[in-house]
């Protein structure tokens, strides 16, 4: 096999390995991919939520034979201090429709499944296997890879690199920066598993519906985080992430911050009687579009999270990596077909694609937003939320104060938090990296 | 009423799937008199608690129970203070769910 040339070698069967992968096999280019774990899949930690419309620009019938949990009907977004929230939920019964629009799923179910969907396009997977080395010729051009198994290079017309957040190849080969520690997060994540019934009732759902929760505020004691609790069938995903810079700054340990989440008093009830059976973390890009770094390059592309394609703001990661890696797929299909040659010129037909898509347009949108939250962590993520917890309960208890009173008394707390000028000036920031 | 249960990093490490490379650490500290910042960070902030200082004032690192988060890559591998791989493939945490 290693005498033999590719079309293409793609480095990683995560989400955008897999549909780089499958669409080039499925158009008939010779694949070989590489996955270091046990199986596809065995590696990779998600919340996790599957967004219909990419996958099936991939795989239209991906509904049939691909492991989903729940699809969802109803998303809560809660602002926390440390007793109570202030939520906002959205149900809608729309979204019990013919082909629903998000699903939960178990990512190492999922990968194994998409995986098995590039074998039977004819692509070659090789598992257990880690790509240690890009290998170039004397112009710098990438012509193949060098694995931990016996053997030499491996040669391809190009490389995918599709190798996720901690992508060792491409930095190490000097085509990106290593991500920066105020550029990622580390997220927690446990599996609790509980009867099917039992997560109905406390949800209020039924048959196949699911609910997400996610969740900001003094959980992450003044570091810029989220935490997220999604229902699969028969567990529960719960999670907290946080940005490794401050992390590292507060020294404050991840598992006590996922704890602690657990013991929220508006956590605790949903997750009470579950049995643990995992306990995982990940790294998450939220760089956003000023740490996307080249895309493209003679004789390679990057894809997903190694190219930090990933939308923060809206939790959004998998369909952005499904849709880069089925683009450098296309791209690649495209240059191939009329007999070109993998040059840099050549490859960036594959950002040209991704500038049209939603990918880029996303991520330039809130390209401000990641650096106002890192600046201004601890008023997003202490300050107001203990504001608005104490606005609420001022609003909502009745103990024969006049109304008015209750009114200023929110009033003043406000401003002697932050100032007049500081609500101000937070509030125009927001607005400005929001729109 | 607050619960005060604390659940053991080791209780939670135990409920994974691993595959051990005896004797091939992927991840190795480089000796050092007393410890960078950062390096120190990661005896706190590492999710598998990997890393703790020993008799001597040094970060060591066990990496059995490593997650392959890539945290303490991001904040001491351009220093020097670490030496950061993966394990060989097929080693290493096997995850169940993800
Ligand atoms: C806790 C958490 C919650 C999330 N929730 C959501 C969510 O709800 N919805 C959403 O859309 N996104 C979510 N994301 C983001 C999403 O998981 C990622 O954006 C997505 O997985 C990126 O896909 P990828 O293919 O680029 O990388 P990955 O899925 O990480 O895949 C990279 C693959 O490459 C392999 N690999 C790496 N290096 C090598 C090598 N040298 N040789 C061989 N193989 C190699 C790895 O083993 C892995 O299989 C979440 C992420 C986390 C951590
Ligand atoms: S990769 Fe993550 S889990 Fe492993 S030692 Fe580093 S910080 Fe700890």
């Amino acid at each position: 096999m290693t005498k033999s040339k590719f079309d293409a070698i793609v480095i990683g069967a995560g989400m955008s390995g897999n549909a780089a992968a499958y669409s080039m096999a499925r158009r008939g280019l010779k694949v070989l991919q590489l996955e270091r774990g046990e199986h596809s899949g065995s590696k990779n930690v998600q919340g996790a939520i599957l967004y219909a419309n990419m996958l099936e620009a991939i795989i239209p019938n991906f509904r049939d034979d691909a492991p989903l949990e729940r699809h969802l009907v109803e998303q809560r977004f809660w602002l926390m201090d440390d007793s109570s929230h202030t939520g906002v939920h959205y149900r809608s019964d729309d979204f019990n429709e013919l082909k629903p629009n998000r699903y939960t799923i178990i990512r190492a179910q999922f990968d194994k499944w998409f995986s098995s969907k590039v074998r039977e396009a004819g692509g070659t997977v090789l598992c257990e296997t880690t790509a240690t080395k890009l290998a170039r010729d004397r112009s710098g051009s990438v012509i193949g890879v060098y694995t931990d198994r016996e053997g030499g290079v491996i040669l391809a017309d190009v490389v995918v690199l599709a190798e996720g957040v901690n992508g060792l190849l491409g930095t190490r080969a000097g085509l990106r920066d290593m991500p920066k520690p105020e550029s990622v997060a580390l997220a927690v994540k446990e599996m609790h598993f509980m009867p099917e019934e039992v997560i109905a009732e406390r949800f209020g759902l039924t048959g196949g519906e699911g609910c997400v929760i996610e969740a900001g505020g003094t959980i992450s004691r003044g570091m810029a985080g989220l935490g997220f609790l999604y229902t699969n069938k028969e567990s529960i995903s719960v999670g907290i992430g946080c940005l490794v810079s401050g992390l590292a700054e507060s020294m404050e340990n991840p598992y006590r911050l996922l704890d602690a989440f657990k013991q929220h008093p508006s956590i605790r009830p949903l997750l009470a009687g579950s049995e643990i059976k995992e306990y995982a973390a990940h790294l998450i890009p939220e760089g956003g579009f000023k740490a996307i770094p080249q895309l493209f390059g003679n004789g390679w592309v990057v894809v997903g999270d190694a190219a930090q394609l990933n939308n923060a703001v809206h939790r959004e990661g998998s369909n952005l990596a499904m849709t880069s890696g089925l683009m450098a797929g296309e791209a690649i299909f495209q240059i191939k077909s009329r007999g070109g040659l993998m040059t840099k010129h050549n490859l960036s037909l594959y950002k040209g694609m991704l500038d049209k898509s939603f990918v880029m347009k996303d991520l330039m949108k809130h390209k401000d937003l990641p650096s106002l939250l890192h600046t201004d962590s601890h008023n997003f993520f202490m300050t107001y939320p203990t504001l608005i917890s104490q606005a609420a309960q001022n609003f909502v208890r009745v103990d024969g104060a006049p109304k008015i009173n209750r009114e200023k008394a929110t009033a003043a707390s406000f401003i002697n938090a932050r100032s007049r000028w500081g609500l101000i000036s937070d509030a125009v920031r927001s607005a400005v990296s929001w729109r | 009423m607050k619960a005060t249960t604390i659940e053991r990093i080791e209780d939670k490490l135990y409920q994974n799937r691993y595959l051990v490379d005896t004797g091939r650490p992927h991840i190795t500290v480089r000796p050092h008199l007393s410890p960078s910042p950062n390096l120190l960070a990661l005896t706190q902030i590492c999710p598998a608690k990997c890393y703790e200082v020993n008799e001597i004032g040094q970060v060591a690192i066990v990496s059995d129970g490593c997650l392959e988060c890539g945290t303490c890559r991001v904040l001491c591998e351009a220093s020097g203070d670490i030496k950061w791989n993966y394990p060989r493939g097929g080693f290493g945490v096997l995850f169940k769910f993800g």
